[in-house]
């Protein structure tokens, strides 16, 4: 008998095939040509427009909504690369309800932004299929050490090579990509489009990509600085924080962030096994996007528990509406107490959180939840952060372009501090620093060269 | 409900909307559709001698396009009817039998000879319409072979070929004009010379509307090739409308009946035309464009809007804006408003502020959280800002009361009129007495 949402334990294959397909489908197809003209025509052109402020790449988004609306999609696609080589996945992945369409004056006027991500893959998707549209500048004979090929270490690492530098980027894992290829839900970009990105953004030339090379195992900050003109550390946030909740030690209880780097990795979804009741716990996109995809993997219950108010969680309001329109319950203001359970765990034992003072307590009264399986999600953390380097709230500190506390080396991303944990923002930081690497390399050769 | 039924030289017809010359009304088919429909009359599509001209066959229009593909403007080298005289003729008569409450014009374009007209007057009349219009208006292919606009451009064939026409039918004669010439009033009162007993405005406007930047070749192509054709639809509605109104103010015409023609698409447009002086109006490409069915909106509206106003029939809203069209110098230079912009309403878009700045007056100003306000001491009232904001009555015009002193010149607005013909700049002003 194939399984069924209801089958007990952790098992494959809950929903047959054909409906797994559609559930880790594009969420968001691309746009025809008339709907995109459609949309397009919305847009009113504003002076100095809020959405390009509330961009964190500052891309002139009037201007290549216009490049559509006059027949351009290419045009409008160079407007989003020159300040965003990933546009084509931040199109697919960035809250658009906090950033872009939420400063849409559309949305003040009539709760009804123009659908700028939308617009955006559109444009990206038009030249993603043709040739690289940027060439490197002459060789500066200079070399730099990229470390992390997420989207901050992958836009500075293009930006460098247009500038002419030689560019070694570095990972610890098997695929370039960081989150973009391990973390984003597989239905915000299917059809291997991290990867195809990353093919597309190489063609730059003049980049160099080494996986399986680990700062703190196969690498040295200090050989790095040695060999290399300039370093960018862009090692995101891979520690997982830990619950610490007595219990946590028992089987099925998984951090979240596995679960969906498996997902993301598995070619079909139909081997991936999932609890009958899933409990989820945390309240960022990491919660919900493991919520939701147990969810459309056939779980007969998700419940997704964070400790503060809904107003509170960093998962987007759209985010949370679209973990509802899946089936995902989600319980606000409770704690988790106790993983119950014989070996494996069999309940989740919550309280409600009471807030004194701004601080979060567990209140007297509980209740359980029933789980066959549980994922942490409660937020990650710096590791392998190379000693020497100053921190800041436990990520390396930097201040202005990515510049660390020690000559030499720029930072950014999810592991540097300030800004938002988001792939716009950690795009924004890497071609930033690339920009003052550059800035500070050309200048350091021309005084050696007089 | 309003009373929408109409005479027009002693035409009824069951409301003010006519069908155009032109496709819609070329065959027995479209025009029995049409009348089941609603619609209040027909002017059938122009007839010509036998032999038939020929038309194209490679695309035959061309369009300008607004925003979601809605047709702003469209263009034709269409040529009059192709289907034999006889065909079109027995068409009219039995369908004019079966509808005999609708109004049934003949469009008809034949060379400029008395003889030629001579000889189809008595047999358009022998099919009981109720009119006949003189297709003068036709700017591509006709007019190259000296009809169509080659008449119109030119009163004294106008006023020769209408006096023909008076002396050969006794049908009414409504001269239909084209739009392409310097001073419309002289066709019109070219046709009132001849004795013809209404006009009827505007044909299409001579255009290209759009350029194929492969073939390098105006559209519609045809072969690699293109030819002008003519403009209509709602593109064309302010040069129709300035030109009915010219005619109905001018003393030579002044009270000349005039059939409106030029984009009307809805009921509103249709009440704009016939304020201006139209008895009726004439629709084409609406009609080409959504279908008969348009009708409805059309009647069903103008009714419902004269009901709101208290207008018992059509008769007594044809004209009612004529009196207030005038010459500039004679506007009141003491009418003085400035732009206010609701911020209640406004959505922070900055458009007023981008177009004010950039290419008029630096009468906006904006700050840092994005509040934009109007500085009255530059504001010249030009209505820019109103035009461009998305946001409908966000910027309004106000009037500045009497009084009140214009930040801008310093001066008071003085509640008497004072305009060009009066102004110290003017070298040509009339000197009140010393
Ligand atoms: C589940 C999940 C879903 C998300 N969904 C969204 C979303 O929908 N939209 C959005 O905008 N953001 C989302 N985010 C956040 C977003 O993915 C990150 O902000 C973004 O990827 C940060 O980019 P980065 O380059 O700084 O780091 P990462 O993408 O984390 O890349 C870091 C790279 O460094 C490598 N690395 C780590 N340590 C070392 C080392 N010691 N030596 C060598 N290499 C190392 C890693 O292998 C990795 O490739 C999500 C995050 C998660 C976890
Ligand atoms: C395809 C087409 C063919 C036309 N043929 C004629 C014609 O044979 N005789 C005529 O008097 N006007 C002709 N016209 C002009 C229309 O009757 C009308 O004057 C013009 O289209 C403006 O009205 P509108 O804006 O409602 O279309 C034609 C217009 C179109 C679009
Ligand atoms: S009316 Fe003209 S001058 Fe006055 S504020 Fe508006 S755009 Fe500027």
């Amino acid at each position: 008998m194939p399984n069924t949402p209801q089958t007990p334990g952790i098992v494959n294959a809950r929903l047959p095939e054909s409906l797994l397909d559609r559930n880790f489908a594009d969420i968001h197809g691309p746009f025809a040509t008339h709907e995109a003209l459609v949309a397009a025509d919305r847009c009113y052109f504003c002076h100095d427009a809020p959405c390009v402020s509330a961009c964190p790449t500052e891309i002139d988004i009037p201007l290549f909504i216009r490049q559509i609306q006059n027949g351009q999609p290419a045009a409008a696609a160079r407007t989003i690369f020159d300040q965003n080589i990933l546009g084509g996945m931040c199109a697919r992945v960035c809250p658009t309800d906090i950033l872009c369409e939420g400063a849409c004056v559309r949305e003040m006027a009539e709760g009804k932004p123009v659908e700028i991500g939308r617009l955006q893959r559109f444009a990206t998707d038009a030249m993603m299929q043709a040739d690289h549209p940027y060439s490197r500048a002459p060789g500066t004979g200079c070399h730099v050490a990229v470390v992390g090929a997420g989207p901050a270490g992958l836009a500075c690492a293009h930006r460098l090579a247009m500038h002419g530098h030689r560019v070694t980027l570095l990972d610890a894992r098997e695929k370039p990509g960081g989150l973009n290829e391990y973390g984003i839900a597989a239905y915000k970009t299917p059809d291997g489009f991290a990867q195809a990105e990353i093919d597309w953004l190489l063609q730059i030339g003049g980049i160099e990509v080494k996986t399986g090379m680990r700062l703190g195992r196969e690498l040295s900050l200090a050989e790095l600085r040695e060999d290399h003109d300039a370093v960018f550390l862009a090692i995101g946030l891979t520690g997982v924080n830990a619950l610490r909740s007595e219990g946590e030690e028992r089987d099925n209880v998984h951090d979240a962030v596995d679960f969906i780097a498996d997902l993301r990795q598995a070619p079909t979804k139909r081997t991936i096994p999932v609890g009958r009741n899933v409990v989820v716990i945390g309240g960022g996109m990491t919660a919900v996007d493991a919520a939701v995809q147990a969810k459309l993997l056939g779980a007969e219950t998700v419940t997704l528990v964070y400790r503060r108010g809904r107003e509170r969680m960093s998962a987007s309001g759209h985010e949370q509406l679209h973990a509802a329109s899946k089936g995902v319950r989600i319980v606000t203001g409770a704690i988790p107490l106790r993983i119950l359970g014989q070996n494996r765990v069999e309940e989740v034992e919550f309280a409600y959180a009471v807030e004194e003072g701004g601080n979060l307590h567990a209140g007297d009264e509980t209740f359980c939840l029933r789980a066959d399986q549980v994922f942490k999600a409660i937020g990650q953390r710096l590791d392998d952060a190379p000693g020497g380097l100053a921190l800041d709230d436990g990520k390396i500190a930097v201040t202005g372009p990515g510049r660390t506390s020690i000559d030499g080396v720029w930072s950014g991303g999810d592991c540097a501090s300030g800004g938002e944990d988001l792939t716009v923002t950690a795009v924004a930081e890497g071609r930033d620093a690339a920009e003052d690497i550059h800035t500070e390399l050309t200048g350091r050769s021309a005084i050696a060269a007089e | 409900m309003a009373d929408l039924s109409t005479e027009f030289l002693g035409i009824r017809s069951p409301n003010p909307f006519w069908l155009a010359s032109a496709p819609p009304t070329d065959k027995e088919y479209n025009v029995r559709r049409a009348f089941e429909a609603g619609w209040g009359g027909v002017v059938w599509k122009t007839l010509g001698q036998d032999p038939a001209i020929v038309n194209v066959n490679g695309p035959r229009y061309g369009v300008v396009y607004g925003a979601d593909r809605r047709v702003l403007g469209m263009n034709n080298i269409e040529l009059i009817t192709d289907r034999p005289l006889h065909v079109n003729l027995r068409e009219i008569k039995v369908v004019k039998r079966d509808y005999p409450d609708r109004a049934m014009i003949v469009s008809l374009m034949v060379p400029c000879e008395e003889q030629a007209w001579a000889e189809i007057l008595p047999l358009v009349e022998e099919t009981g319409a109720d009119g006949i219009e003189l297709n003068f208006g036709c700017p591509h292919g006709m007019s190259e072979r000296g009809m169509g606009s080659a008449v119109g451009q030119v009163p004294e064939y106008i006023e020769m070929v209408s006096r023909w026409c008076k002396q050969h039918t006794r049908m009414p004669v409504i001269v239909k004009l084209t739009p392409n010439i310097t001073d419309i009033r002289h066709p019109a009162r070219a046709a009132k010379a001849g004795g013809a007993d209404a006009v009827s405005l505007i044909n299409t406007v001579t255009s290209i509307t759009s350029v194929d930047l492969d073939a390098m070749s105006p559209e519609p192509m045809i072969d690699g090739k293109g030819t002008h054709g003519g403009y209509c639809g709602p593109a064309v509605k302010p040069i129709a409308l300035n030109m009915v109104a010219q005619i109905a103010r001018d003393p030579e015409t002044h009270g000349m009946p005039i059939s409106g023609i030029g984009g009307v698409t809805t009921w509103r447009d249709a009440a704009e035309f016939l304020a201006l002086g139209a008895g009726t109006v004439q629709v084409c490409t609406a009609a080409m464009t959504y279908g008969f069915k348009v009708i409805e909106e059309m009647t069903e509206g103008l009714s419902l809007w004269m009901d709101e106003k208290g207008y018992g029939s059509v008769a007594e809203v044809v004209g009612r804006a004529v009196p207030n069209v005038t010459d500039w110098q004679y506007l009141n230079l003491n009418y003085v408003t400035k732009a206010r912009i609701d911020q209640e309403a406004c959505i922070k878009c900055g458009r007023c502020f981008a177009a004010c700045e950039d290419t008029s007056h630096q009468a906006i100003s904006m700050s840092a959280d994005r509040v934009f306000e109007v500085i009255d001491a530059e504001c010249v009232a030009c209505n820019l800002c109103v035009n461009v904001c998305p946001v409908e009555n966000c910027i309004t015009m106000e009037e500045l009361a009497e009084g009140a002193v214009d930040t801008r010149t310093g001066a008071p607005v003085s509640s008497t009129h004072a305009d060009w013909t009066t102004h110290p700049n003017n070298p040509a002003a009339v000197k009140a007495a010393e």
